[in-house]
């Protein structure tokens, strides 16, 4: 599903009782979700569910609160944050060392700026979508991409290839390109 | 002199960090408005009639696949919340 709705349109959707307009929030953000709570906090399968789950609740029953309809994307990661961290205290009851807190915000950087690549990559619009997201998202192979697509795996090297670099250009023009850094 | 931050590897590398959520949690959040309504009804009714309300403690799993809902443990949870 995707849309050129902006994150501020789907909101004020969202607060009409438009369905099809939540469902694409969740959507939209439910991989930043996931990855904040499972990849910065490293929380366990059942802890992220919990977690998951309980961001979408409240984000649902609070959406009138939301000073902007446009930090719908900064909330949701606070709110994931804070329960995350809130898990990991009933876990280990102790407060969390700085350690993990300071471990998940350097991943949390790193995930916003992933968020604004993902966004890049919808954008594009498919094929590049669907064989970027399959081939790094999904573990698939150039075999197994070729296989559903038909193509030789060393078309679908190159195709990957040339939409990368598209990728590139459009991150380039957008001109708020991320600080250089490892990865 | 600047290195280009959008070379390909670190796209891939950043493409691949939101893997997707597991498709039963996104079906879950994604139906909330659904699940809101019918979670209201259980409660309201449950207050309403004590025979109802104990039939529906007695086994809430099964409450909720009564009204097509997958008794996912979360949503167990709210519900023995609000009937407490």
């Amino acid at each position: 599903m995707t849309s050129r709705l902006t994150d501020a349109e789907l909101v004020a959707r969202c607060r009409e009782g438009d369905e099809e307009a939540w469902a694409e929030l969740v959507e939209r953000f439910s991989r930043y979700v996931y990855a904040i709570a499972v990849q910065g906090f490293r929380l366990s399968d059942h802890d992220a569910e919990d977690v998951f789950q309980e961001v979408f609740a409240r984000t649902y029953e609070r959406l009138d609160r939301l000073r902007e309809d446009s930090a719908v994307r900064p909330w949701l990661a606070q709110l994931t944050r804070n329960l995350c961290v809130d898990r990991l205290r009933e876990r280990t009851r102790v407060e969390p060392t700085e350690d993990i807190e300071t471990g998940a915000d350097e991943t949390l950087a790193e995930l916003d700026l992933a968020l604004d690549v993902r966004e890049a990559l919808e954008a594009l619009g498919d094929p590049c979508s669907e064989l970027l997201d399959r081939f790094f998202c999904r573990d698939e192979s150039y075999r197994t991409i070729g296989e559903g697509l038909e193509l030789p795996p060393g078309t679908i090297a190159s195709r990957i290839s040339r939409c990368l670099v598209k990728m590139r250009v459009q991150l380039e023009g957008r001109n708020d390109g991320p600080a250089a850094s490892g990865g | 002199m600047s290195a280009n931050p959008w070379n390909e590897e670190r796209l891939g590398f950043l493409i691949g960090l939101l893997r997707p959520a597991p498709q039963g949690w996104v079906e879950a959040a994604s139906q909330l408005p659904r699940l809101r309504v019918v979670l209201d009804d259980l409660v309201e009714r449950a207050q309403a009639d004590a025979a109802f309300r104990a039939t529906l403690i007695a086994d809430l799993e099964a409450a909720l696949a009564r009204e097509g809902i997958e008794p996912r443990p979360h949503l167990v949870r709210e519900l023995q919340t609000r009937l407490s």
